[in-house]
């Protein structure tokens, strides 16, 4: 048994292993029938094992199960339910793997475009078989690369993984994975290096090459990530450097490279969160109250959100509502959102003074209670929201947020709502770990432990606050994400009905006046997520904001204003269309939402609460990518804030918006997407020079493809 | 043999159509990656594009005959016909969708609308001479089943 069996199990029918590039796993996704079946042949005459789909949503379905069932991931730039870049964003951020985007349009900005969220490789249509031939390079540069960065450094070898990875439960899986090239093991370019040795004795000889594995990934479970916030609040966010956070975490098995690359992402996400929580916290702080439920918190990608959140002590609010507001409804959507959440979301660590602030907020914001609404569903789909915290916790979130939505569902974390339990719990759970804790205790409030999603921590859970199901987040294991689908289902549940009932309290601040949140708060990934439930198509989505995607579930397929809840990454396209379009897009949930009680803040709308509360943060960051279709309400947003004074966040937000502001003003109504984008990229990038070297190139979002 | 007969009525209408512009090498890249363990893959590929244009043409008009004609969605339908017609070497087709584009991004509305005429053109005249040639395939195949029996 042994290897073999187990490559057997994981979805490798019978290619051995060793004959590699033959019978690499590849997982095809476009709309058009035509080129799906044309690239199917094709790889199929390259002996390629090929698994195709003409969704985005079912890919990222297909690719969540089961990590370890692929090897690469091709997928077009323009697809109905979801913006090819999103998804290549979602893919990489949680499971990832190398992507190729493949799309007609070869104009450099787009090809461009491409390559800074993380493309590994960009083909022109029509493809020829020659370009695929040579496409099984990125998945062993990928994995030379992940191991090479093992190999600097010493870690303690000890085969069995660290918690995070048990903490998915697949510790055993996982290791034996490790050999596979396909790469199960490394989700996140992190590696459990020496386990390798020990690890892939057994894959070894199958491969019969070392430095073709991939070491076992570690995961970032919740509890871990929780520990990273803590330590890097611990050492302030300028001053944590992989070393000493890896000191401080006291962690077996886990390496200063899984440090290290952990730490730039979630520098990247705190970044994002910051723009979005200067937005978001004016609107968390006029949510503030309970009734939150809506606050967007979640896939606050910047700090901004939750600290806003969590200063003006409407965070626990805001969590609590996201958590449940977000879960509640939206399940399908959730669902979507989840996925999409961890994968982008969070740009962590762009921000890093406000990344404290930040991350609770977003925690929080996460949290977007849905109230009402189908909580549990929420989470599944919340990811999304939460998602962009929950992407820098993800893994913790992730484990945090299974066990959060059980405690928290209950708990508390829903002021407002009932379900969120699961989202905000998860957030909570980092949260209340990370840094923000005494914010978000406040805010959590509820929650009890968990305090603000992990704002600063776990930008994951608390976005996800709004799925109390914390069913999803367990799916999101891998990444941050799980939570972050909150802002798909949030909208769902959460969407219109409930803003419109919610009205006065509706997530607030999140949406409703302030710019629709759009919860694209470039973190969260708005996946379109086919709500099965809400039987819209819960199209979250991703805003990505220069990174950030966020899948902003189009409950609302009636207002693509607000889809731009995360779509900040959304293709410009979706930006421009504001209205209409959108149906695609995610966002509808805010929309609705936001329509409602917004006066024209397009976004926020849908996913309901949680969405707002994202949105809230992203609002602010969104609004300007969103610019075309967003109007960009700065204004507004910053009633929120002071509405919901009582909120720590709101300070926070406030001073959130003020850092967004100044980090580029994407804020400015009029910032379109690209200078939204390249804000956020800016700041990552200087994120990334301040990472170490010795973080070797763990750019993920922007040099996924090494 | 009526095989024989078949075969070269079909070479000589694909030779036909590649001069004509109607086809391109990306067609014959099909062609090559058509054999035993692919018997229909150019039938399969060339139905699969006809349904699709065909989808797209019909939303592509509906689009143009509104009096705000939301060129934003006209683009992308007009783009994922470009796609599957250079994927499938259908080169006029796709000569006229680049054409098409152009209008879409001036807004001009008469352009786009003359552009979807000649797309619409170009392709049933590619869709008849491409059911002409799946009809010889399918009799070619018939035959030659016949004779393996």
């Amino acid at each position: 048994m042994t290897v073999e069996e187990r490559k057997g199990s994981m979805g490798r029918e019978g290619a051995p292993k060793d004959q590699f590039p033959v019978g690499m796993r590849v997982l095809a996704v476009d709309d058009d029938p035509t080129c799906l079946k044309l690239l199917e042949i094709l790889l199929r005459r390259c002996q390629y094992q090929v698994t195709t789909t003409n969704q985005a949503i079912m890919a990222l379905k297909m690719l969540r199960e089961n990590k370890d069932k692929f090897d690469l991931v091709i997928s077009d730039v323009h697809m109905p339910d979801m913006d090819g870049f999103k998804l290549l964003e979602l893919v990489g951020l949680e499971m990832d793997l190398p992507v190729i985007m493949l799309s007609a349009n070869g104009e450099t900005k787009t090809v461009m475009k491409g390559i800074t969220h993380g493309a590994c490789d960009y083909l022109l249509k029509p493809v020829r078989i020659e370009e695929l031939r040579n496409i099984w390079q990125h998945v062993v540069r990928r994995r030379k690369f992940d191991h090479r960065d093992h190999n600097n450094y010493d870690n303690a070898g000890d085969s069995e993984k660290p918690q995070c990875a048990n903490s998915e439960g697949g510790q055993g899986h996982i290791p034996s994975e490790s050999s596979d090239y396909g790469g199960k093991l490394n989700r996140k370019r992190k590696e459990q290096n020496e386990d390798e040795e020990d690890d892939g004795q057994e894959n070894m000889h199958e491969n019969g090459d070392s430095s073709t594995q991939k070491k076992p990934r570690v995961v970032w479970s919740v509890e871990l990530h929780r520990k990273f916030v803590a330590a890097v609040n611990q050492l302030g966010i300028d001053k944590a450097v992989p070393k000493r956070i890896l000191d401080l975490m006291n962690v077996e098995n886990l390496t200063r490279e899984n440090v290290a690359s952990h730490l730039q992402k979630y520098r990247l996400y705190l970044k994002r969160l910051s723009a979005v929580a200067s937005q978001q916290a004016n609107m968390v702080a006029a949510f503030g109250g309970r009734d939150h439920s809506y606050l967007p918190m979640g896939p606050l990608d910047g700090y901004g959100n939750f600290h806003t959140l969590a200063a003006s002590g409407q965070l626990p609010a805001l969590s609590s509502f996201q958590a449940n507001g977000v879960l509640s409804g939206t399940n399908p959507a959730g669902y979507g959102l989840r996925e999409f959440a961890a994968s982008r979301i969070v740009q962590p660590g762009h921000s890093h003074g406000n990344t404290s602030n930040p991350i609770n907020d977003l925690g929080k914001l996460q949290r977007i209670n849905l109230p009402g609404s189908q909580h549990g569903n929420l989470l599944q789909g919340m990811p999304t929201t939460l998602e962009v915290d929950q992407l820098q916790q993800h893994k913790t979130m992730q484990d945090a947020n299974i066990h959060l939505s059980g405690g928290f569902s209950g708990t508390g974390l829903t002021t407002g709502s009932s379900s969120n339990s699961f989202v905000n719990v998860t957030n909570n759970s980092f949260v209340s770990q990370a840094h923000q804790q005494h914010m978000q205790s406040k805010v959590l409030g509820n929650h009890s432990s968990v305090g603000m999603p992990s704002v600063t921590s776990d930008p994951f859970s608390v976005s996800v606050g709004g799925a109390s199901h914390v069913p999803n987040l367990g799916r999101c294991n891998d990444t941050w994400q799980g939570d972050v689908p909150l802002i798909g289902h949030a909208s769902n549940s959460f969407h219109h009905d409930d803003l419109a009932n919610m009205g006065a309290n509706v997530p607030v601040g999140l949406h409703i006046d302030s710019n629709p949140l759009n919860i694209s708060s470039s973190n969260v990934v708005a996946a379109p997520l086919h709500n099965p439930v809400t039987g819209g198509d819960v199209q979250c989505q991703a805003s990505s904001f220069g990174g950030n995607m966020m899948l902003m579930p189009s409950a609302l397929d009636g207002d693509s204003k607000f889809l731009n809840f995360g779509n900040a990454g959304i293709s410009k396209q979706k930006l421009k269309e504001p209205n209409r379009d959108h149906i695609r897009e995610p966002n509808l949930v805010f929309n609705s939402y936001l329509n409602s009680p917004l006066s024209g803040n397009p976004i926020i709308g849908p996913i309901a609460e949680s969405q707002r509360l994202n949105n809230g943060h992203f609002n602010k960051k969104w609004d300007i990518s969103q610019t075309n279709f967003v109007t960009p309400v700065p204004t507004q947003k910053c009633k929120i804030d002071n509405s919901t004074t009582n909120i720590q966040l709101t300070h926070k937000e406030e001073s959130i918006l003020e850092t967004s502001k100044s980090q580029g003003g994407f804020y400015s109504s009029g910032c379109s997407f690209d200078d939204l984008v390249n804000s956020m990229i800016k700041p990552e990038r200087d994120d990334i020079a301040f990472m170490d070297n010795d973080i070797g190139c763990d750019f993920y979002p922007l040099g996924a493809c090494i | 043999m009526a095989a024989t007969a078949l075969k070269e009525q079909l070479n000589g209408l694909v030779n036909s159509m590649f001069a004509e512009g109607l086809l391109d090498e990306q067609f014959q890249q099909l062609q090559m990656l058509q054999d035993g363990s692919n018997p229909g893959f150019v039938a399969e590929v060339v139905t699969l594009f006809c349904e699709d244009s065909e989808r797209i043409l019909t939303e592509l008009t509906k689009l143009m005959d509104q009096a705000l004609v939301d060129y934003s969605k006209v683009d992308a339908y007009v783009h994922q016909l470009k796609g599957s017609s250079s994927s499938v070497g259908a080169q006029n087709v796709k000569l006229a969708c680049i054409q098409f584009r152009q209008f879409c991004e001036e807004n001009n509305k008469e352009g786009c609308v003359r552009a979807l005429n000649v797309v619409k053109h170009e392709y049933y005249r590619l869709r008849s001479k491409f059911e002409t040639m799946l009809q010889l395939e399918s009799r070619i195949q018939a035959y030659e089943n016949k004779q393996q029996n």
